[in-house]
């Protein structure tokens, strides 16, 4: 006798629904077999018998909600007595509510998950927002769909091109729902064939267009960097201002869940080197739209960087307004006087987290949010240090050649006199991102190892 | 696992074959078939319980599972000689499995442990063995085309006769990378196999929506590369096509196409709620076309089905499955100062080693 036990979708799931049932007692079923149908907020999935016997009971009634993982929802009479939790098996049907296609964003460690918790928690107001205007709660993946949609409407050449884009609607749900309003001919699926598509996205731009490319995660635009580099940051030069080139190249880039040394990496430093491109990292919704709204209208190469751990989170966005932040302007996202936190990305909720946890101890950070990395309002930056006389770098990238190293030697060269304590950087360990669990947690920064530099740097 | 009774092979057509394919000859014995069910059984019961592990979170990240192509794995590593490389892409559990690797090591890989193949270091996508000539498990789209034919390179320079399998997606196809190698294995006459595991998905999109020729083993027509379409759920026609692919390559020929007709049962990763195709199409290659159920009707139509022995290497199977889940559940997690080793191969200034 074999117990099925309820399985989780993810590894966050405590419960859920047991929608329905494919079998009925006595009925015999061959591993594989789909056997019950359960549902929680984000997803239906089919559970599949893996095991083969017969059924002997079903101990709980469809349409249970509640229903606690691993815990026991038949009896297959059968050889052996082992435990055998159902496995889950992605449902065929359409779901009307579509699951997270980030795994990051279900999973990710508890320091994460913290982060991710109180992330939106001190994000001051953006200065340039209009009085009286009203905010709306928005996630980054539709604060940065609703960007496209809008300059899509505004503009008919804008287009936007990618892996599962159209159809699929997005390997992490960005595009939902633009195939729907603009059509094949402006939501283009393309062949898994990046080098090649970023060309043509390039040569479109020269000849006027403006692309919007998404790579399905910015490992994958290594195969189109030569295009990128060589063909759009470079043509406006080498034609004495002839040829433009107004297209976007944009997906979610650094740190993603469990996934290894090929699919886990931070690009910013990598572009943010390279004249004739500009390099945008945005940190909450509302700068992801405005941002990326910028970025489609400017008539440069942009090369967008998203965050796959925060597609699923909300923030306040400005609602009803043409919403455009200009690219190359630093945002303060929490004053401090004992030091500044310079960060992008993911890495700024990170800061944000660190500031309150030293708050505790009497220590008063400035988060200052880069948002864009090239060409980078060190102004800003250096402001800001000039008054807390103390300055650590914070990115998911690898230390050398980094975007910290940049900022500590603009630092060293513009704020000299007014540093107490050398710069501090946080990055990635220096090594490519292993998968181990608790490897991959060791080699990441952290909001510990920020609190430590943050220490180290005023001397407690 | 559904015990096919009915059907004859005849009715088994791998879709939109040509006459091109070759039908599997009747030059088989029981033993080969037992063996072949073994091992494919073993890859479906293992990637079944990788899914399960998954679900309980032992597994993170992607996990693609190889179920429903058991066949090609199975098949092309029974024409294989010792010393033939293999490589692929991120869907390597299978491939790791039939070059002989203990299950337990593979297991253990899935779930980040010490006792992985790669010491966790690499997870599900990247799986290596040196002693197998197994060259991984790669994560990047197509990027086991080049190195495959790189690693045939090596036969060449070497002249020692070995030939690499290069395994790839219906996806990966449309790589530019692919065709650069194509043009340079044919130049230089590189033993290399391209065999590309055509299951008619590249994630959600079906080939005729990403590819201008679907016929992939047309691929090599300008290249002057001989290609063929195969059965890639009938191990035995997937085996005999690697022979013929190997005679060609070992008689310094150069490179050769395969293209296996195959089906993915599951999600792209297990994160793939697989809304583009109906339950109904999956149901129906399960029911049809399934590499498993193919050799049990084989050993039945020759009179060779024998309960005992089936039963035996079920129950053989699963205890295997069982013990790996249960090693890479147990198997420590990695040593801390694991962090900084394999960076180079020898210590470097400033690295630690
Ligand atoms: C260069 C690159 N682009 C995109 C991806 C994301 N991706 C991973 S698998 C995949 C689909 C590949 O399909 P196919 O080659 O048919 O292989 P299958 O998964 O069906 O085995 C995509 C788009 C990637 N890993 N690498
Ligand atoms: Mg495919």
């Amino acid at each position: 006798m074999t117990d099925i036990l309820m399985p989780a979708l993810s590894p966050t799931m405590e419960e859920g629904t047991l929608a329905k049932w494919h079998v009925k007692v006595g009925d015999k079923v061959s591993s594989g077999d789909i056997i019950a149908e359960i549902e929680t907020d984000k997803a239906t999935m089919e559970v599949e018998a893996v095991d083969e016997g017969v059924i002997e009971a079903l101990l709980v009634a469809e349409g249970t909600e509640e229903v606690k993982v691993n815990s026991v929802i038949a009896r297959l009479a059968g050889e052996g007595g082992a435990v055998a939790p159902a496995a889950p098996q992605p449902a065929a049907a359409a779901d009307p509510n579509p699951q997270p296609a980030s795994r990051a964003e279900a999973k990710g460690d508890p320091v994460r998950a913290a982060a991710a918790a109180t992330s939106a928690a001190s994000t001051l107001k953006d200065p340039d927002l209009p009085e009286g205007v009203n905010l709306v709660k928005v996630t980054l993946r539709d604060a940065l769909r609703d960007a496209m949609a809008e300059e899509m409407r505004r503009d008919p050449d804008v287009f936007l091109m990618g892996e599962e884009v159209a159809q699929y609607q997005g390997a992490y749900k960005v595009s939902r729902g633009l195939l729907d309003e603009f059509g094949p001919k402006r939501v283009i699926d393309t062949p898994i064939t990046e080098h090649g598509f970023a060309g043509i996205a390039v040569g479109a731009a020269m000849a006027g267009l403006k692309p919007i490319v998404e790579f399905m995660t910015f490992n994958f635009a290594m195969q189109a960097i030569d295009h990128i580099i060589n063909s759009a940051a470079k043509t406006l030069y080498m034609s004495g201002g002839q040829i433009k080139c107004s297209i976007v190249f944009r997906g979610p880039n650094g740190a993603a869940a469990r996934v290894g040394a090929q699919h886990s990496q931070d690009y910013g430093a990598w572009y943010a080197h390279v004249p004739g491109l500009k390099v945008l990292a945005p940190y909450d919704s509302a700068d992801a739209k405005g941002m990326l709204k910028a970025a489609i209208r400017d008539p440069n190469p942009v090369v967008f960087l998203e965050h796959e751990m925060l597609y699923g989170q909300e923030f306040e966005v400005p609602e009803g307004i043409d919403w455009v932040v200009p690219i190359g302007k630093a945002k303060i996202r929490r004053v401090g006087t004992d030091v500044t936190l310079v960060a992008y990305s993911r890495m700024v909720g990170f800061c944000l987290q660190a500031a309150e946890k030293l708050a505790e101890e009497g220590i008063e950070a400035e988060v200052v949010d880069l948002r864009t990395l090239r060409p980078m309002d060190i102004g800003t930056v250096i402001e800001s240090i000039k008054k807390t006389n103390r300055v650590v770098t914070v990115e998911e990238g690898w230390g050398p050649m980094g975007v910290g190293a940049e900022i500590s030697a603009k630092a060293v060269e513009l704020a000299f006199d007014y540093l107490d304590a050398p710069p501090a950087r946080v990055h990635q360990e220096d090594v490519p991102l292993p998968y181990a669990a608790n490897l991959e947690l060791l080699s990441m920064p952290s909001i510990d190892r920020i609190v430590a530099a943050v220490k180290a740097v005023t001397y407690r | 696992m559904a015990r096919g009774t009915t059907g004859t092979a005849g009715r088994r057509k791998a879709n939109g074959a040509e006459a091109t394919v070759k039908k599997a000859g009747p030059s088989t014995t029981k033993d080969e078939l037992l063996k072949y069910y073994r091992e494919m059984l073993l890859i479906r019961r293992f990637e079944e319980r990788a899914g399960q592990l998954y679900g309980m979170g032992l597994i993170g990240g992607f996990c693609h599972l190889y179920i429903g192509q058991e066949a090609i794995a199975v098949g092309c590593q029974a024409a294989k000689r010792p010393g033939d490389q293999m490589i692929t892409s991120y869907r390597d559990h299978g491939h790791m499995l039939v070059c002989g690797m203990d299950p337990k090591e593979v297991m253990a890989e899935l779930t980040g442990r010490s006792g992985g193949s790669s010491r966790g270091k690499g997870g599900s996508m990247h799986m290596f063995s040196t002693e197998a000539a197994f060259y991984g498990g790669h994560g990047i789209v197509g990027a086991q085309v080049s190195l495959g034919t790189g690693l045939a390179f090596a036969n060449a320079y070497r002249g020692d006769g070995k030939v690499a399998f290069a395994y790839y997606g219906d996806g990966a196809a449309n790589q530019g990378q692919v065709y650069e190698s194509f043009n340079m294995a044919q130049v230089w006459n590189l033993p290399v196999i391209y065999c590309i595991e055509n299951n008619e998905y590249a994630m959600g999109t079906a080939i005729d929506r990403s590819s201008s020729e679907t016929k992939l083993y047309k691929r090599g027509i300008s290249f002057n590369i001989p290609g063929e379409e195969v059965d890639g759920m009938d191990v035995l026609a997937v085996k005999e096509a690697a022979e013929r692919a190997c005679a060609h390559c070992r008689a310094g020929n150069g490179p050769y196409i395969l293209e296996l007709k195959t089906y993915r049962y599951r999600g792209h990763s297990m994160s793939d709620p697989a809304k583009y195709r109906t339950r109904e199409e999956v149901d129906e290659v399960r029911k049809t076309r399934d590499p498993i159920d193919f050799v049990e009707e084989l050993l039945e139509k020759n009179g060779w089905a024998d309960e005992g022995a089936l039963k035996a290497i079920d129950a053989e199977v699963k205890k295997i499955v069982a013990e790996a889940a249960e090693f890479a559940r147990t198997s420590p997690e990695p040593d801390p100062a694991e962090l900084y080793t394999d960076v180079y191969t020898v210590a470097v200034e400033g690295v630690p080693a």
